[in-house]
């Protein structure tokens, strides 16, 4: 076991060094030299060259790099061009709505996906499951934003139950919070749960057809039990993996669905850094979001142990 | 069990159907009668979700394409070279940490938005996923007996790739160009809804949504009649996958 999770964190910090190096890349490769746009338009040239100096930007590509990789890990990732304010500043001011809405969206998905799976794959081929099976081909079709928009419109615009866009912090009360959050979640979590649902109902319906199935059938086990004791069990692993992979499509949809409902996040951040051409907010969002997906399936791959005792490492 | 067997089997017939009819509809001009209203701007809504059409599909299209052919190479030299598998994969495993959408928009602040490098973003993102499928189709079949006597024959290595496991691959790598397709116009959408996709004077799907995100409460269609395009177009390229599996797949076939 201990071998293992050695074994595994040495690739993923292979993987880690990967990231580093392409972010790390993109920005260098970025047009516009950091220490003209630093000294400004009254920047004369011994200035740009004493700020190049002072920011390594004279030393080869590869000590530049080691430099860069040491602070970054020692949580400095620069500061913003546009903001003039350290990265890790700006983003973890805007992390609680950005992290409120991710996981208030995994948990409502994963319920639901899986119930949803479940009742699928219950009466597989019947009424339920083919119209859940319907919905999930739908979910998976349909954009974050145009599901957004026509939520808005529908419960927001037209009857005016819930607000129509922005967010409340969590510390001006729970409920506002939550009301600002029910559009967005609702929103981000449909593809999701359709994705859940989905490998849910296949790996259950997998499962249904082992010998073991039979058994318990053959003993009298009731359709509950069953389904609830021995095929979820064993039908856990892939569940939990296609968990730990779609975090990966959860935050491509939070970029989305921050922008449609005007929450002011990470992903907000992000889209504003583009049309600002802020390098160093976008390079520590990369950084920040990739780490944490590996960490995430890092976690996924040692739960296994825990849903299925027969994985051993 | 049947209508839905039917449904999926059929999904090729009917699926390419929306494909099918814009480039006859892409000749006649904007319609006078304005099917769906008209923007903010007062252009035709219709004429523009039509137009919006070629580009969403070209632009999946393409970047489809490209991610299947460059996922195919590296995934059938990755099956069969350690060294190359090495370090390739290890590449293939940090592009598959970054989410999609980061990575474009990473690509594209690069130069700014346009269609060439909107392709080039969309396409990286999704080779990692094909590469892997490939190398591991070409994993399963490398040892198998008529790829040895291929070789033992005295056939060169380029060869039996090209003619003895290049074909294996085909059904598994159309199954996934269908999905990656469907998430790659996705991309290109919710790109162009960011702002960063396909430049705003060119009518996309994305770009008119975003355009008319003000005028949601006014004029809904103009964000309704694109978005239902959209919607109906993934749903389509979706359901061809679906159909493709069930054909090269009669495992699957038969549990349904």
């Amino acid at each position: 076991m201990a071998i293992y999770i050695l074994r595994r964190m040495i690739s993923t910090i292979a993987v880690m060094a990967m990231v580093g190096i392409f972010v790390f890349l993109l920005l260098r490769l970025a047009p516009g030299d950091p220490a003209t746009i630093i000294a400004g338009t009254k920047g004369t040239p011994e200035m740009i060259a004493a700020i190049r100096e002072q920011l390594g930007l004279d030393q080869p590509l590869p000590v530049q790099f080691v430099r860069w990789a040491l602070s970054v890990l020692g949580g400095d990732f620069g500061v913003s061009m546009f903001f003039g304010r350290p990265v890790l500043e700006l983003i973890s001011q805007r992390l609680e709505a950005t992290i409120s809405l991710s996981i208030l969206t995994m948990a409502v998905s994963v319920t639901i996906g899986v119930s949803f799976g479940i009742l699928a794959a219950w009466r597989a081929g019947g009424l339920v499951d083919r119209i859940l099976t319907a919905f999930a081909t739908l979910g998976f079709s349909v954009p974050v934003f145009v599901v957004g928009f026509f939520l808005i419109y529908f419960f927001a615009i037209r009857t005016r139950w819930l607000p129509v866009q922005g967010y409340e912090p969590i510390e001006h009360g729970i409920g506002p919070w939550l009301v600002h959050l029910i559009l967005p979640t609702v929103t981000l979590g449909i593809p999701y749960i359709a994705f859940i649902a989905r490998v849910a109902r296949a790996s259950l319906l997998e499962v249904l057809l082992e010998d073991y199935m039979r058994t318990a059938l053959a003993k009298g086990a009731s359709s509950y039990s069953m389904l609830f004791h021995h095929a979820l069990k064993n039908a856990g692993v892939p569940i939990l993996t296609v968990i730990g992979i779609s975090f990966a499509y959860l935050i491509g949809g939070v970029v989305i669905t921050e922008t449609v409902f005007n929450i002011p996040g990470v992903g907000r951040l992000v889209v504003d850094a583009i049309n600002n051409r802020d390098y160093p907010i976008i390079q520590g969002v990369l950084i920040l979001t990739s780490g944490l997906y590996v960490l995430i399936n890092l976690a996924v791959d040692l739960s296994y142990t825990l849903v299925d005792p027969r994985i051993r490492y | 069990m049947a209508l839905l067997t039917i449904l999926t089997l059929a999904a090729p017939l009917y699926a390419g159907d929306p494909l099918k009819m814009y480039p006859f509809k892409r000749l006649q001009p904007p319609s006078p009668e304005m099917w769906f209203g008209s923007d903010n701007l007062g252009r035709d809504v219709f004429a523009r979700t039509i137009f919006g059409a070629r580009i969403s599909l070209m632009v999946g299209l393409l970047s489809a394409a490209s991610a299947a052919v460059i996922g195919l190479l590296i995934g059938v030299v990755a099956g069969y070279s350690r060294s190359f598998d090495n370090v390739v994969m290890r590449v293939m495993d940090g592009l598959m940490s970054i989410p999609t959408i980061l990575l474009a928009i990473a690509l594209i602040s690069l130069t700014g938005p346009g269609i060439g490098i909107l392709i080039v973003a969309i396409a990286i993102p999704e080779t990692p996923a094909v590469a892997r499928l490939v190398r591991s189709v070409v994993l399963g079949v490398r040892g198998r007996p008529y790829v040895e006597a291929a070789l033992c024959g005295g056939a060169r290595l380029p060869k039996v790739l090209w003619r003895h496991i290049l074909p294996s691959t085909i059904p598994a790598l159309m199954v996934q160009a269908a999905t990656v397709c469907a998430s790659a116009i996705l991309t290109e959408a919710g790109l162009s809804f960011l702002g960063v996709g396909v430049p705003p004077e060119i009518p996309s799907w994305g770009n008119m949504i975003a355009s008319s995100r003000l005028y949601l409460a006014i004029a809904p269609m103009t964000i309704f009649a694109p978005g239902a395009c959209l919607a109906v177009t993934v749903l389509a390229v979706n359901l061809l996958g679906d159909g493709l599996r069930d054909m090269f797949d009669p495992r699957a076939k038969r549990r349904r």
